[in-house]
């Protein structure tokens, strides 16, 4: 085993050696401009006036039971919710993370949010309520399929509901489901009994224990053998009803020799109280398959004081169960006041790869403590993480990371690179590598970066004409370059947007 | 072109500047110098806007505009280039990038369209021409990892491509072989126009060999003390600046 540390594992911003005048201005520019910009950029902000029928706040034994009613689930179904909840009671929430995370009273959220309970009786997909297409036409999803990116069929997600689901027939022509999960329980109750709680067993961490008794929609996922999916498949997230939660639930299924590239985007409005998200996606590949996960995440990341926000804490794992099979997390996060996420991958099949490419950007009061766990149980398997750390404000921002070699994974390799980069002298850029190899014959290399967005830097872009925020665009997205390529093409350029955006007064 | 009338600036409320004034025409070339820590570099900062100094008297007027109250960015757009005596690293930012969106953001400035990525790459390769600046540098991050004779030709470059009306050489000379210095010498006087002006800021008289100033400063104690043609660099490099000191009693 080779393990090759270039650098320091951990670095505290300090004192930003430019000068004390410099300094001392930015200190004293009025709040006032820093705070509009602060406000202004975050776009999704706005609520949708909708009629949502709400379930009363509180999470007991009955609240599962109504749920799963209301989704008028299979007694199994129910089963697996219940023994959830009760194996929920048993735990405590997790405290190694590198977060402050303030107590969440688990009584005092809606556990369900239907915006479209409007009509009674069964509903059929095409009465979608206009309020909510015009929700996610501002949004900037198109679900009318003739008016939507060409190549991309969305799942709409509201609350607790799917909204709507484009594409749906035409890729039915192929074989492929892309449902709301749902659905998915309804029409194709033998997959999902099958793959679901496969991955991320019930029992896998408080998060995932929660979510398991109340998760509402998310999208499901089947690509059948030898099938290439032939368009971006994608769900789109929006929370919007006041003190709820939302608790996705995604599942992808790839069946031998198939190929999915899949997106998901996610926003919220801008609240003072925090919102709680915890979700659970996970992933089953099967031999030869390969899967692209894609996140844009841009949850409200809560004011510039650190009021509200959402707390995203998800649980996402994929499971590269035959040989030569891929997967790839590729995530760019922007949003969330905290974020606790771990995009995983066991490499069960022989030859099989994964891969992790992550852009974590902390602004303001954000904390975000996110990484992977690459598991190498199969032969020849190879894993790459590369992980991109942007703080600034007076963010905390984290990389967790386990790299795992079972004793009968010959010949596993790893490459993670962690870089740090921050702004200001007032946020922090932590790294947390793992490494537990049981197998000589492993490679294992890790090495990580810190380095710093200087006044200097800033300054000499400023001097040949580029104002200070498209500088640290430039500045950013030159650095984040490796993971925004990894993105699908429609995206990458949204998602540069965005990085310049959530750093927008974060240098005075 | 450039008015500058009694001023004065500070860092960390340190005076370095103590009443400057100085007058640059149209087409004119001046230079200024000094030793070490009379104040040269801080009148290049002062005049393109630098944060961490601050102008506490005084007036600068750049082509019937008030400087002093233009961004830096502003300034630049208006025509006033800084090279850097120290040119900086930025990692991650590659060169055609960095100028494509340093020339539109002049030309959106000056209410034209953007260029396109054909127009712009085919400016790039007429101005690399100017200095010598080997392709290969222009396809790597702003400055990294170039030499400090690389550094120097890149920010003429980046003079080249930006067209100012008035360019500051700060210690330009600094840290240059002879070839490399008559490279960059030449990359100026080729870009020098009627309608330009240069100031040279300089502690040696080497670079004045190529760059043929109409007048000379010398700066002191952040004042300018002397002023005359160029017999006057060659007199300072034979005597050294004791004779100045002496000249002003000291």
């Amino acid at each position: 085993m080779r393990n090759n540390n270039k650098s320091g594992m951990s670095a505290e911003a300090r004192e930003m050696d430019g000068r004390q005048t410099a300094k001392r201005k930015m200190e004293e520019e009025p709040n006032r401009l820093i705070k509009q910009i602060a406000q202004e950029k975050y776009k999704y902000g706005f609520t949708t006036d909708v009629h949502t029928e709400v379930i009363e706040r509180g999470l007991n034994e009955e609240v599962v039971r109504l749920i799963s009613a209301k989704k008028r689930e299979p007694e199994w179904l129910l089963e697996f919710r219940l023994k959830a909840f009760r194996h929920w009671q048993t735990m405590e929430m997790p405290a190694w993370a590198h977060l402050t995370i303030p107590e969440i009273d688990y009584q005092a959220i809606s556990y369900y949010a239907d915006p479209t309970a409007k009509k009674k009786g069964p509903k059929s997909m095409d009465e979608v309520d206009p309020e909510l297409i015009k929700t996610f036409d501002k949004l900037g999803i198109p679900l009318e399929e003739r008016m939507a990116l060409s190549g991309v069929a969305v799942d709409a997600v509201m609350d607790s509901i799917s909204v709507k689901t484009t594409f749906k027939e035409t890729l039915m022509e192929k074989g492929i489901i892309f449902c709301s999960i749902s659905e998915a329980v309804r029409e194709h109750p033998d997959l999902v009994k099958t793959y679901l709680g496969s991955v991320v067993p019930f029992c896998d961490n408080f998060f995932a224990a929660l979510n398991s008794a109340v998760f509402s929609d998310g999208s499901f996922v089947y690509i059948p053998k030898g099938v290439r999916c032939p368009m971006e498949l994608s769900t789109y997230f929006r929370i919007n009803a006041a003190n709820t939660g939302q608790f996705e639930r995604t599942l992808i299924v790839a069946d031998d020799d198939s190929y999915v590239s899949y997106l998901e985007g996610c926003t919220a409005p801008m609240r003072d109280e925090n919102q709680l998200h915890a979700a659970i996606v996970e992933i089953v590949v099967h031999d030869r398959a390969e899967v692209k996960y894609s996140t844009v995440q841009n949850w409200y990341p809560g004011d510039v004081e650190g009021k509200g926000g959402v707390y995203n804490f998800v649980t996402k794992r994929g499971h590269c169960r035959g040989v030569d099979s891929k997967l790839s997390w590729t995530q760019v996060e922007t949003g969330s006041a905290i974020t606790w996420k771990y995009p995983s991958c066991i490499l069960g099949g022989d030859n099989s790869q994964a891969e992790f490419y992550s852009v974590a950007v902390t602004n303001n009061y954000q904390q975000a403590d996110t990484g992977t766990k690459m598991i190498h149980i199969g032969k020849n398997t190879r894993s790459t993480i590369i992980s991109k750390g942007i703080s600034a404000g007076k963010s905390q921002n984290s990389y967790r990371g386990l790299v795992r070699v079972a004793e009968k994974a010959d010949n596993a390799r790893n490459y993670s690179q962690c870089d740090s980069l921050l702004l200001g002298s007032h946020c922090g850029a932590h790294t947390f590598p793992y490494m537990d190899v049981r197998n000589e014959t492993a490679i294992v290399e890790h090495e990580a970066t810190t380095s710093k967005i200087s006044e200097d830097q800033l300054f000499y872009c400023n001097q040949r004409g580029i104002p200070t925020e498209d500088a640290i665009g430039l500045i950013v997205n030159g650095y984040a370059k490796e993971v925004l390529n990894k993105l699908p093409m429609e995206f990458a350029v949204e998602a540069q947007k965005l990085l310049t955006v959530s750093l927008e007064g974060s240098v005075g | 072109m450039l008015e500058i009338k009694d001023l004065h600036a500070s860092i960390n409320g340190k005076e370095i500047l103590k009443g400057i004034n100085l007058s640059v025409k149209t087409g004119e070339v001046h230079a200024i110098m000094g030793p070490n820590g009379s104040g040269k570099s801080t009148l290049s900062n002062v005049l393109v806007g630098h944060p961490a100094y601050e102008v506490t008297k005084g007036t600068v007027t750049f082509d019937g505009k008030d400087l002093l109250t233009l961004s830096p960015e502003d300034r630049s757009h208006e025509g006033l280039f800084l090279s850097f005596q120290y040119p900086v690293e930025i990692p991650g930012v590659s060169m055609v990038n960095f100028m494509r969106t340093a020339v539109n953001e002049q030309r959106k400035y000056k209410g034209l369209p953007a260029l396109s990525a054909s127009e712009f790459l085919k400016l790039m390769r007429e101005k690399r021409a100017v200095v010598e600046l080997d392709n290969k540098l222009a396809n790597r991050s702003v400055n990294e990892g170039f030499s400090g004779g690389e550094k120097k030709r890149n920010e003429i470059f980046q003079m080249a491509m930006l067209e100012p009306k008035l360019s500051i050489l700060d210690e330009t000379d600094s840290g240059l072989d002879i070839d490399a210095l008559r490279i960059v010498a030449e990359g100026v006087n080729r870009l020098k126009t009627p309608e330009t002006s240069v100031l040279v800021i300089t502690h040696y008289q080497r670079l004045l060999d190529y760059i043929k100033p109409d007048v000379v400063h010398v700066l002191y104690k952040g004042r300018i003390v002397k002023t005359a043609g160029p017999e006057l660099a060659l007199e300072l490099e034979e005597k050294g600046y004791d004779w100045i000191k002496k000249e002003l009693g000291e």
